[in-house]
Formats: C-alpha cells, sequence, structure tokens
C-alpha cells in the first residue's frame, strides 16, 4: 500500500484558478494526488493527516528563473556588503555602512585564521552606497601587512586587494598602463581592479580562482540551505561551463536523498561553436535526472548598464559614456538558435541594453522563420530596458521574458541619475508592460548579484522602490497576485516546467513554499517581510530551522 | 619575453586561414595559437598530429589552444610550457576589442605586444563598418590596428579596392595597410619572430607588395630617436626590428610594428643591424639611411 499523507494548512494557495485556495493537500510519491477540502481528498483511501503546518500558509514551491549556484560558495567569504544578508546557515549578517565597519569585519575575520599565509577574502562590496568613497589598498593593509587580501564587489565586476595581494601578484611597482588599474599619487596601483583582465592575475593570490563561477560540492549543499530558508524548490544555475567534472559533481550533490532544491543548470554558449554547444546540450539531457535538469542553452548578448558595458540604442548612456561591448555577434547567435530550435534545446539569452535586446529579436525572428517551432519560449534574460514595441515583438515572436526586478532596487537610483536617466530608469523591468502585452513573464534575484529571495523580489515588482525610498516607475508596478503568480507558475512556464511545478494541483510535484504569514493578506509594502517556515521538495519536509 | 602578436576582425575576414597559412609555413618556429574557440574547421587537418579537448598539437612543434572565456589563464598555462612557445598568437574572437587583449598583457610579465593584427574583408568591411549592430564595434578593431591585412582584394574591381583602401586610413591613418588574397601574406609581416631567418621569413616576399632592407648603423645612435622615426608613417614601413648602440656604449634591441615602437636594453653584444620590411615602392635604402 502506497502511503498518502494528507497536510492541513491555514491556507493552501494552490495558483490553480478553479481552486484558488484550499484546506488540505495529499501527497504520494513525492507528487500531489490531489488539493481540496479534507472530505475531497479522504476518497483516496488510507492516509496519515499531518497537522503540522496547521497555523502555516502553503504556496507552490517558488522557482527562481535566473540564480547562480556560486552564491554557495561566497559564503565561505567575509560578506561586506551594504545591505542585511541571510547566510546558508541562518545567520542574519548586519549591512556595513561605512568603510570603517567593513574593515572591522575583516579584523575579526583575520584575527580567527591561523595560517599566516592562507588569503582573506570577502564579497558584496558596492562603494555606491558608501557616498562612493573608494576603498585602497591602505585600508586594506591596516587589517593586514602580511596575509593578502582581496574582497569583490557586488557587481562581480570589481575587486579590492591590499599591498601584499598586489606585490605577491608583481604589480607593486610604478610605470603600469592600464585602464582597468587606477593609480594612487604615488604612482603604484591602488589596489581597485576592473574587469576580468586585472582580477585574475591578482585574484588568485587572494582566494578567488578561475573557477569562481562553478559551484563545489560544499556550495551546493550551501545553495540548497538557501533555497530552504527562502522558499525555493525549482532553482536555476544560470549558466554554468557543465564540464564532465562539474556535472558529476552536481549529479552527486542533487542525487543525495536529503538535497532540497531542483537545480536546472543552463550551458554557457561561449568557448565552443553553436554546433558543439547544441551536440553537448544534448549529451547532457540524456544525463538529467529529477533533481538536475540538464539540457538547456544560456547565450550572453552584450554586457550590464552598471558598468557600461550593455549595448544601448539612440541616445546610449545618460552620462555620454561610449557604447557598450557584444559578447556574441548576431551570426553567432543566428547559428545557435537555428541549430537549438531544430534540436529541441531551449535557449535563454542575456541582454541587458535595449540594443541588445532589437538585436535578439531581429535575430529569431528569421531563425524561427526558418525552423519553425510552436513552443519554443526562448527567454530574455534580464532584458532590463525593453520598451513597449519591442515588448509586442516578444509577444509576436512567442518568447518568454524573465525580468530583474532586484535590480530597480538595488540600482535604480544609479540609473535616473547615472547610467539611463529618469525616462529610460522609469522603464526598467517593465512588468506591466509585459503582462499587458501578453508575454509570460518571471522575475529574478540574478543571486549572487541580489540576495536570493523570491517574496523580496516579487514586493520588488509591486513596489518599485528604490534603495533610497522613491518610487520610480509607477505605471509598471504589478499586484501582489500577478507577482505571485511569476515567481511560481510565470518562472516555471519559461522553463519549459510549469506541467510539473508552479501551482498545487494533481499530478504535479509535492513542492511547496511553507510560509508564517499570508502573502495575499498583507499590504503590497510588506510582501517581503512575510516569513518563511522552510519547504516542502518532492513530499519531502525541510524546516529552515533544523538545517 | 615572449612575443604575443594579436590577430582580430569581424566574422569571416579571413583569420583562421591566416592562422592556418602561419602554422603551414611556421619552419621551426614554434607557434602558439589561442583560439577563443576550436570552429568546425579551425586547423587544416593536414596540419593536426594530435588533438584533445582544448589543445591540437601541430607538426614542427605549434599547438592551437582554445581558451574559452578565460585568456589570462590561458596565457599563463603558455608561460609556463616546456619549452616556452616562440611566439604566441591570439586569434580574437569576431566580435572582441583588440586593445583590451592587448592591455592585459600589462599583468603577465612573460609577455610582450608585438601588435594588433586586423583583416579587413575587402569585399564587406566597408558594409560590415554600417551595419545596425556591429558597425562601431568593426571600426573600433579598425582603429586597434598596427597593421590591416586587407584580405580577399582577387574579389574586388580595382576601383572598390581604391574606396576601400581610402576609407580603411581615413578610419585609422598610422595602420598600414597590406592587402592579400585568401590571408596569403610573407609569415614575418604577423610574426616578428620571423625577422632575422631569412629563409624563413622571406617567404612569400616576392609575390606581394613587400620588400625587406638591412640597415646597418655605423656608430653609436640615439635609439628612441632612431625608432620613433622608423614608425613615422611616411617611411613606408611595417616593421623594423634590429640591434644598435647606444651613444653611451649600451646596446639596444629597436622593435617597430606600424606606428608602435619599443627600445629595450639588452645585455648580450649582439651586431647592430635593423631588418626593415615596407611596401616595395615606398621604402628605400637611402631614405632610411638617413634616419640613422
Amino acid at each position: 500500500m502506497t502511503l498518502t499523507t494528507i497536510y492541513s494548512a491555514k491556507k493552501i494557495i494552490t495558483m490553480n484558478p478553479i481552486q484558488p485556495y484550499v484546506s488540505h493537500v495529499a501527497v504520494r510519491e513525492g507528487r500531489v494526488l490531489g488539493a481540496g477540502s479534507l472530505a475531497e481528498l479522504e476518497v483516496w483511501g488510507e492516509h496519515i493527516l499531518d497537522n503540522r503546518f496547521a497555523e502555516k500558509v502553503l504556496m507552490p514551491g517558488f522557482v527562481e528563473g535566473h540564480a547562480h549556484t556560486m552564491e554557495g560558495t561566497l559564503w565561505r567569504y567575509v560578506y561586506c556588503g551594504f545591505f542585511d544578508r541571510l547566510d546558508p546557515n541562518g545567520k542574519s549578517w548586519a549591512g556595513l555602512t561605512s568603510i570603517e565597519a567593513v574593515l572591522e569585519r575583516l579584523k575579526e575575520a583575520e584575527v580567527k585564521m591561523d595560517n599566516p599565509d592562507e588569503p582573506l577574502s570577502g564579497w558584496s562590496l558596492d562603494p555606491i552606497y558608501l557616498n562612493n568613497k573608494r576603498v585602497t589598498r591602505q585600508d586594506l593593509d591596516s587589517v593586514s601587512k602580511s596575509r593578502p587580501i582581496g574582497i569583490l564587489h557586488a557587481s562581480g565586476h570589481i575587486m579590492n586587494v591590499n599591498s601584499k595581494a598586489l606585490e605577491m601578484a608583481g604589480l607593486m611597482k610604478t610605470g603600469i598602463n592600464h585602464p582597468g588599474m587606477p593609480l594612487g599619487a604615488d604612482g603604484i596601483p591602488t589596489g581597485e581592479l576592473y574587469g576580468p583582465e586585472t582580477m585574475t592575475p591578482v585574484g588568485v593570490h587572494v582566494g578567488f580562482n578561475r573557477s569562481l563561477t562553478d559551484s563545489d560540492e560544499q556550495g551546493l549543499r550551501d545553495f540548497g540551505k538557501l533555497c530552504v530558508r527562502t522558499g525555493v524548490t525549482t532553482i536555476t544555475d544560470l549558466a554554468a561551463r557543465l564540464e564532465d567534472d562539474g556535472v558529476k559533481a552536481m549529479l552527486k550533490v542533487t542525487g543525495d536523498p536529503r538535497y532540497p532544491a531542483r537545480v536546472v543548470p543552463l550551458k554557457l554558449f561561449m568557448g565552443s561553436t553553436a554546433k558543439e554547444t547544441v551536440e553537448r546540450a544534448l549529451e547532457l539531457k540524456d544525463k538529467a535526472t529529477d533533481m538536475l535538469r540538464l539540457g538547456r542553452i544560456k547565450a550572453v548578448a552584450d554586457g550590464s548598464i552598471q558598468g557600461f558595458s550593455a549595448r544601448m540604442r539612440w541616445p546610449g548612456y545618460h552620462n555620454g559614456a561610449s557604447n557598450g561591448l557584444w559578447y556574441t555577434a548576431p551570426e553567432q547567435l543566428a547559428e545557435l538558435y537555428r541549430a537549438a530550435l531544430k534540436a529541441d534545446i531551449q535557449v535563454h539569452t542575456h541582454t541587458n541594453g535595449d540594443e541588445a535586446t532589437e538585436m535578439v529579436l531581429d535575430t529569431l525572428g528569421p531563425a524561427l522563420k526558418d525552423v519553425p517551432h510552436p513552443d519554443h519560449r526562448f527567454t530574455l534574460q534580464h532584458c532590463q530596458l525593453a520598451d513597449a514595441a519591442q515588448f509586442r515583438r516578444m509577444k509576436a515572436l512567442s518568447m518568454c521574458v524573465n525580468l530583474f526586478a532586484n535590480h530597480h532596487f538595488y540600482w535604480g537610483d544609479e540609473h535616473y541619475r547615472l547610467t539611463v536617466g529618469p525616462e529610460r530608469a522609469l522603464r526598467m523591468n517593465a512588468c506591466r508592460t509585459a503582462l499587458n502585452t501578453g508575454v509570460p513573464m518571471a522575475i529574478h534575484s540574478d543571486a549572487p548579484v541580489t540576495p536570493l529571495g523570491p517574496l523580496f523580489t516579487a514586493w520588488a515588482a509591486v513596489n518599485r522602490t528604490t534603495a533610497s525610498g522613491r518610487t520610480q516607475g509607477d505605471g509598471e508596478k504589478i499586484i501582489v497576485s500577478e507577482a505571485l503568480q511569476a515567481i511560481t507558475l510565470g518562472a516555471a512556464y519559461t522553463l519549459h516546467l510549469d506541467d510539473e511545478v508552479g501551482s498545487i494541483e494533481v499530478g504535479k510535484k509535492a513542492d511547496f513554499a511553507v510560509l508564517e504569514d499570508d502573502p495575499t493578506e498583507v499590504n503590497g509594502e510588506d510582501l517581503k517581510d512575510v516569513r518563511v517556515w522552510g519547504t516542502v521538495q518532492g513530499g519531502r519536509v525541510f524546516a529552515a530551522a533544523d538545517l | 619575453m615572449i612575443p604575443v602578436t594579436v590577430v582580430g576582425g569581424y566574422l569571416g575576414a579571413g583569420k583562421t586561414t591566416l592562422v592556418n597559412h602561419l602554422l603551414r609555413n611556421a619552419n621551426g618556429i614554434r607557434l602558439a595559437v589561442l583560439v577563443n574557440e576550436f570552429g568546425e574547421l579551425a586547423i587544416d587537418e593536414d596540419l593536426i598530429e594530435t588533438q584533445s579537448d582544448d589543445v591540437i598539437s601541430i607538426a614542427g612543434g605549434c599547438v592551437c589552444c582554445s581558451f574559452g572565456s578565460d585568456l589570462t589563464a590561458a596565457l599563463g598555462d603558455m608561460a609556463i610550457m616546456s619549452p616556452p612557445p616562440d611566439h604566441v598568437l591570439i586569434e580574437c574572437s569576431g566580435v572582441a576589442i583588440p586593445s583590451s587583449i592587448v592591455n592585459s598583457l600589462v599583468f603577465l610579465p612573460s609577455f610582450r605586444s608585438d601588435g594588433i593584427v586586423i583583416l579587413a574583408d575587402a569585399e564587406t568591411v566597408v558594409q560590415s563598418a554600417k551595419d545596425k549592430y556591429m558597425g562601431d564595434t568593426v571600426t573600433r578593431q579598425i582603429a586597434d590596428a598596427d597593421i590591416i591585412l586587407l584580405n580577399k582584394v582577387d574579389l574586388v574591381s580595382e576601383v572598390t579596392l581604391h574606396a576601400t583602401r581610402t576609407w580603411l586610413i581615413g578610419q585609422n591613418r598610422y595602420a598600414r595597410v597590406v592587402e592579400s588574397t585568401q590571408s596569403v601574406v610573407p609569415p614575418v609581416i604577423v610574426l616578428d619572430s620571423f625577422v632575422g631567418r631569412v629563409r624563413a621569413g622571406g617567404q612569400h616576399l616576392e609575390a606581394s607588395h613587400l620588400d625587406m632592407l638591412t640597415l646597418t648603423p655605423k656608430g653609436f645612435v640615439d635609439a628612441d630617436k632612431l625608432a620613433q622615426a622608423l614608425a613615422d608613417e611616411d617611411t613606408g614601413l611595417v616593421r623594423a626590428k634590429g640591434f644598435v648602440t647606444r651613444h653611451d656604449g649600451t646596446k639596444a634591441l629597436i622593435q617597430v610594428v606600424g606606428r608602435r615602437w619599443d627600445v629595450t636594453e639588452v645585455a648580450e653584444n649582439k651586431a647592430d643591424g635593423l631588418v626593415c620590411l615596407g611596401f616595395k615602392n615606398v621604402i628605400s635604402r637611402a631614405m632610411l639611411q638617413k634616419l640613422i
């Protein structure tokens, strides 16, 4: 006899319009046997009635459609961010509001280290919030002169190091002429490093090696803990190199009977041809398991807006910076799209600037004429600056979009003031336009760029509040029910997983976010404060408190 | 220091063909080629000795490696290769901005830049530069060039060729424009490691618009001033390389590629003499001798 458990709850938000709210859900073999009243579910026969969630609210487990497993790895370094942030073990690290506070926390970590040669590494520094005061090598020397120290910025594109680290890299000298390495009054580098060309050679001395984006086993396990704490049961790794060793490690970790999240890693289109990438994706698809959904591709069209490397249409950057960089040529994307459509492999494409979005639309259109595919769900990731006409084209091409709602909070003020100026800042991450146009939409955190937390992401899309407290773009707000849809079924749809996850209904995975408060009852501005008890994933219960 | 030549240019300009041409004519020079990715036809099959996921071994001690997204790391691997390569050639992706690659050599003490060579497709480059998306990338690449290989000249009329040359010079008046068909150029144009190896360096010179002269300074020279003068665009020089004796008696190595020049002090007692490579109808021994 197969075991059936019926959970009672204060309220179950199903995201199934036929019965939006129910009181009970029956689980068998890790799947939803049924949702409804106890009487409606009892007809399935023998069962255990489990009342542990009687005072909780259940939702479909959240689906994070754009994150990086690297978040798990970074927590082994010292957190130096401006905002409070929860680590995998449930400790909330207070945000640091001055350089002095950053140095103080580094000193605390330094005295606890035994090996005097071991590098001290920190992450998530963001001088934008520290009055744009730059950290210097001398600042970090005050933590230690003998130990190499490196702090990665929140953007991931800048790093600060101390004199010892520069010395180890052979750069404690004058006469260096490189745009990515500013010099101090003494002619020696200040220790601030911009871009991978400068970060890679110094980074190896401060604990940031070249494979940082590939999470290791420990990192992936810690990442799983963060999922439980934020109500996430399905999460992407967007993107990874997915070489054999990495895949093996991911299969091992996600195959652990107590691993709490379904991971969807996308193969990065970089360093191999379109044909090879599609072939690799097909190979990986064969290796996919329920808990590791391999077989998708991510392409990158341009850079980032705050890094001025996104490709912008006229009139370009507000501060006059020259246009950004292409990471992939249209010809290469065209080849990839055609090959992937033929092979039935899904492609997600990173675009930040509106010119990059335009290029993707111009490229996918002809590819679809050659290789028609009625349900491709090719998705634009970030797509932060798309305007209404571009959303109409996405609709016409049956594309999906995953908008970077969190960005609006963390860098919205910068975009208004500096990068794109007021008008375009108002339309960034245009959730309202996407939904009104009928483009299937998800919203995301891009963790570790911003913290993982779908309820926070939903809050960001509902309120469009910036870090300084301004509301930016009233006209692009969405309502709570739409935001909850975006972090469940919406994201599941962009991954072709809406038949399995994203709502609580018969046949789907028994994946639930277990909440202390009811997100449909709180005010929109309190959505981010809804407390998460833990999750149920594939019928297995994970309490955040027990991790 | 290992010289590094960066080869760029938009997709389809002939970069891969050039790389194969150089590997085929390496004549004992151990070339290490770094490519962004192994395309379907990255290296001509008859040149390949063995191939693994990211290294292809080529007859004559050359190798070709794919660097994916981490060029700095790949160069680090080159530096510790045993024996080290004589010359590294980086084949950029079609959208890369070559100057940013050259800039990053600052952090790699084992390498020095041997200039940027940009291929331009005589048939399409002017049109590509007007492309809605890629236009500014194409012009930025051309602006970065020390040497432009105007390739596929056999496919266009005299009139188009002239117009394209004029246009290129308008984009970058300092670059030396060398014409080619199917990327066939004297290897010495692309890689200064060929200078001084007459048999290897002289290949394909006869059939080209280029000529090679050897200058021998009589007595002491101001090396910096000479290098700067050689780099002037009026000299018609594409490259120059060799040793001179400075007024204080020290030996210096002069290396010129297009407008770039570099003078380094050397400890060994090398015989004075500069190999100069330039356009047949422009360079003359008399004119160059005057610079000394």
